[in-house]
């Protein structure tokens, strides 16, 4: 067995709340920058030309990238040779509680959601446990904002409808959301599993790397003709116009019933915010 | 598309909102209010019981935003926008009221855009994500009602140049509709 301190799990998610919400990661960087080249719309540069002066802002005066830093969203790799000295459970929570109050973050969960009061701590975080054999312990964090997640969707299609019906519902679902969802958007898309597998598929795919293909052939394109279909919307920076809607399509998919074909879509807006670390 | 670039000020005269068009892209300086979801809910209670709101809506900018928390020294935390059609419920009897300006991002309703044209009133959007240089465009900050409800709490800022790019005008122009259009292939 190896031991990790609980301590140092608090600390690590406390850590990568703060980053996440200061900069995006590299790959979200240039893509961001390769979307400027390839914008036809005045307007659409200059709204990413502003994206990108936000950015720099972000960075250098420790504001957050969107005032929006999310309800927290926790994925845990957890090795059956790991031993936490603690609750992992309560090492997580706390360490989103610290991240948050410290990090000057907003604070944007509420307890009950009919009742609506705030937790003043951004806690609970939604966390996913996914137990593997060996003895490491990775976290990934994905603060997720709630413009674009208000637009996600799952579709619990037929069989029949085939790659052709889950195609044509992906591009439903981001023109649909349009600029409610703060394009150039990222889509995480879970295909397969059951009602919620899909959605956990598609929330996960959010985590991949822009630019990233499926190592599956005919996910891989479909991954590259959605991301061109939606970008022949117009819908544009902003929802303002031009040629780039979305950033990135990320397919994943899984095992699914004789009877089923669920496709869930989660997106995301150009703050396509995560970071992973290893313990 | 040429851009037209206006510095626009608020409060605004209606006459003045009435010559703005779909497109525009503005600088906003002067007095803007902050409110979104649960302010608005409060307003709406407020106007039920027949008492007088947080601010005097007549001829003013109301933006729908929520902001991160200041770090000391700084004037505000992270400050764009949120999505305004969660606030559609509420804009037509504030628009009647006076309202001039809804700054916020994301489609609106038929009703809220009927309402606004027949009173007066835009509908300005500032870029969703771009907090952090938003934040820059403002100079003051303070909670004047609700603030026990912490980042929904209703604000009066002042601005100085805050970009903006103006969505629904009082002529029926809608820039979701029209420009993305010129765009689809």
């Amino acid at each position: 067995m190896r031991t990790v301190r609980a301590q140092d799990v608090t600390q690590a998610v406390c850590e990568m709340c703060q980053e996440a919400n200061l900069t995006l990661t590299q790959d979200m960087q240039q893509a961001l920058r390769d979307a400027a080249a390839k914008e036809e719309s005045a307007l659409g540069k200059r709204v990413l030309g502003q994206l990108e002066e936000n950015l720099r802002i972000a960075e250098e005066e420790c504001i957050p990238i969107c005032q929006d830093t999310g309800m927290a969203v926790l994925f845990v790799t957890l090795g059956q040779e790991v031993y936490v000295d603690g609750s992992l459970e309560d090492a997580l929570q706390e360490g989103v509680r610290r991240g948050y109050v410290e990090g000057y973050l907003r604070k944007s969960v509420v307890g009950d959601p009919l009742l609506r009061v705030n937790t003043k701590d951004n806690t609970p975080a939604v966390i996913y446990y996914e137990v593997v054999p060996g003895d490491v312990l990775e976290i990934s964090f994905e603060p997720k904002g709630a413009g674009s997640e208000n637009m996600s969707r799952v579709f619990m299609l037929k069989p029949a409808q085939g790659a052709e019906g889950v195609k044509d519902a992906i591009v439903q679902a981001a023109i649909d959301a349009g600029p409610n969802a703060c394009p150039p958007m990222v889509l995480g898309v879970g295909i397969g599993g059951t009602f919620e597998k899909s959605a956990l598929l598609a929330k996960k795919a959010l985590l991949r790397e822009a630019g990233s293909h499926s190592p599956l052939p005919h996910i891989a394109a479909m991954e590259e003709e959605v991301l061109e279909r939606i970008n022949r919307s117009g819908i544009g920076p902003g929802g303002l116009g031009g040629t780039v809607t979305a950033l990135a399509v990320n397919i994943e998919t899984y095992a699914t019933h004789i009877a089923c074909l669920p496709v869930a879509v989660n997106i995301c807006c150009h703050a396509t915010r995560h970071r992973t670390r290893r313990l | 598309m040429e851009i037209t670039e206006k510095k626009i000020r608020f409060p605004m005269t209606e006459q003045e909102a009435r010559t703005l068009r779909a497109g525009d892209y503005v600088y906003i300086s002067g007095n803007v209010y902050v409110a979104r979801d649960a302010a608005h809910a409060r307003m709406q209670e407020a106007l039920d019981r027949g008492d007088a709101l947080p601010f005097d809506v007549k001829d003013n900018a109301v933006y729908y935003m929520g902001p991160s928390p200041a770090r000391p020294g700084q004037v505000i935390g992270s400050a764009g926008p949120t999505t305004a059609g969660r606030m559609d419920k509420y804009a037509p009897r504030l628009i009647e009221l006076g309202l001039r300006a809804m700054l916020g991002k994301g489609r609106r309703t038929d009703e809220v855009k009927e309402a606004a044209r027949r009173c007066g009133c835009v509908y300005l959007a500032t870029v969703g994500g771009a907090g952090a240089l938003i934040a820059k465009c403002i100079k003051s900050s303070r909670v004047i009602a609700y603030e026990e409800l912490g980042a929904e709490a209703v604000l009066e800022m002042t601005v100085e140049d805050l970009p903006a790019v103006v969505v629904l005008d009082c002529v029926g122009g809608d820039l979701y509709e029209t420009e993305p259009a010129k765009y689809a292939r």
